[in-house]
């Protein structure tokens, strides 16, 4: 039962090949600087595309198989604004990651960051 | 009055279609379905293809149904079940369905036995709102009034009450079809459907051919 769903799931994540990862891991982790590029339809009419870039920091990721999610928070402007991406989305072109918490994050989800400046290190 | 097919509910994913949007839907296994009988209306008054789905151990099944399987020359099966249809001409007995007869997009209806909920109250059952948690009530999930007083004296049958909750068959229309794979003879639907996993559904079209 559990392998049929697994199969399927398998076949509709899409292959991004962001350096070789492990089988089943990911590429970042709560606490590093991603930058995710998605592509975005603009407007009603059919063919406006553009792919648009959100850079912070990764807050936790939850779920698995193709319902596993990660959120990025980052300040705009002095506002806090996070964003919840589906990891297996088809819209996501790209995750990058810019750079790796200088300190070892601790935990999974560093939702203290909220009450914080954004700061890690 | 359409063809189907039965099959067995494997599970839920999330599904991604092209544009990239999400959808919940379910999975559906459904192995060829072998055509056990086929109801004519000369001879049995309506037609229909009778359909049988799995597999049995033969120590399970008792003498008179081996016999019915023995005579159209077919293996056992664990389930049977007729499926309706104005025109049963191009079937024959021993030809298997498979989930092939489905299209991706197209719109099925399913129907099984729903989890079995016990016996629950009013609000569950029927979603009847309650009563305020303040202003003197000291109870909040009853029904209130069931009835009139004198003028009509008593409480009308089919009054909505609390009782036995689920395991009824329940058919759910207009779930699209996101994949249909004969191959691995799978069928992933948009949206839920009843039961448990593992449970037996029928999956149906919408409508016959012949109807639309």
């Amino acid at each position: 039962m559990d392998q049929i769903i697994r199969a399927l799931e398998e076949e509709i994540t899409p292959k991004r090949d962001e350096g070789a990862e492990a089988e089943g891991e990911l590429p970042f982790r709560p606490g590093d600087r991603v930058r995710v590029h998605e592509r975005i339809t603009e407007g009603v009419e059919e063919g406006k595309e553009r792919i648009q870039v959100f850079e912070g920091i990764v807050l936790r990721v939850r779920g698995r198989g193709t319902s596993k999610t990660f959120t990025v928070r980052k300040e705009s402007f002095g506002i806090g604004v996070e964003k919840v991406y589906p990891l297996n989305s088809p819209k996501i072109v790209k995750i990058e990651v810019v750079e790796h918490p200088r300190k070892r994050v601790r935990r999974a989800r560093l939702y203290y960051l909220r009450e914080r400046r954004l700061r890690l290190k | 009055m359409a063809l189907g097919i039965l099959g067995r509910k494997v599970g839920m994913m999330r599904w991604f279609d092209a544009e990239g949007n999400a959808f919940a839907a379910t999975v559906i296994e459904a192995p060829p379905n072998v055509v056990v009988q086929i109801r004519t209306p000369d001879k049995d008054g309506y037609s229909a293809l009778q359909l049988g789905m799995g597999e049995v151990k033969p120590k399970r099944v008792n003498k008179p149904l081996k016999g019915h399987f023995e005579k159209a020359g077919v293996p056992l099966r664990r389930h049977l079940k007729e499926f309706r249809l104005r025109d049963v001409s191009n079937y024959e007995v021993g030809q298997e369905i498979t989930v092939g007869i489905f299209q991706e997009g197209e719109k099925v209806k399913v129907s099984g036995i729903t989890k079995g909920k016990g016996f629950q109250g009013v609000m569950k059952r029927h979603g009847f709102g309650g009563l305020p948690a303040s202003h003197g009530h000291d109870h909040q999930r009853i029904p209130g009034s069931i009835g009139n007083m004198a003028a009509t004296g008593k409480v009308f049958k089919g009054k909505r009450m609390a009782g036995h909750m689920g395991g009824e068959r329940v058919t759910v229309r207009g779930l699209t079809v996101l994949k249909a794979d004969p191959e691995r003879n799978l069928l992933v639907v948009k949206g839920a459907v009843p039961g448990p996993r593992g449970g037996l559904l029928e999956i149906r079209k919408e409508k016959e051919e012949s109807e639309s």
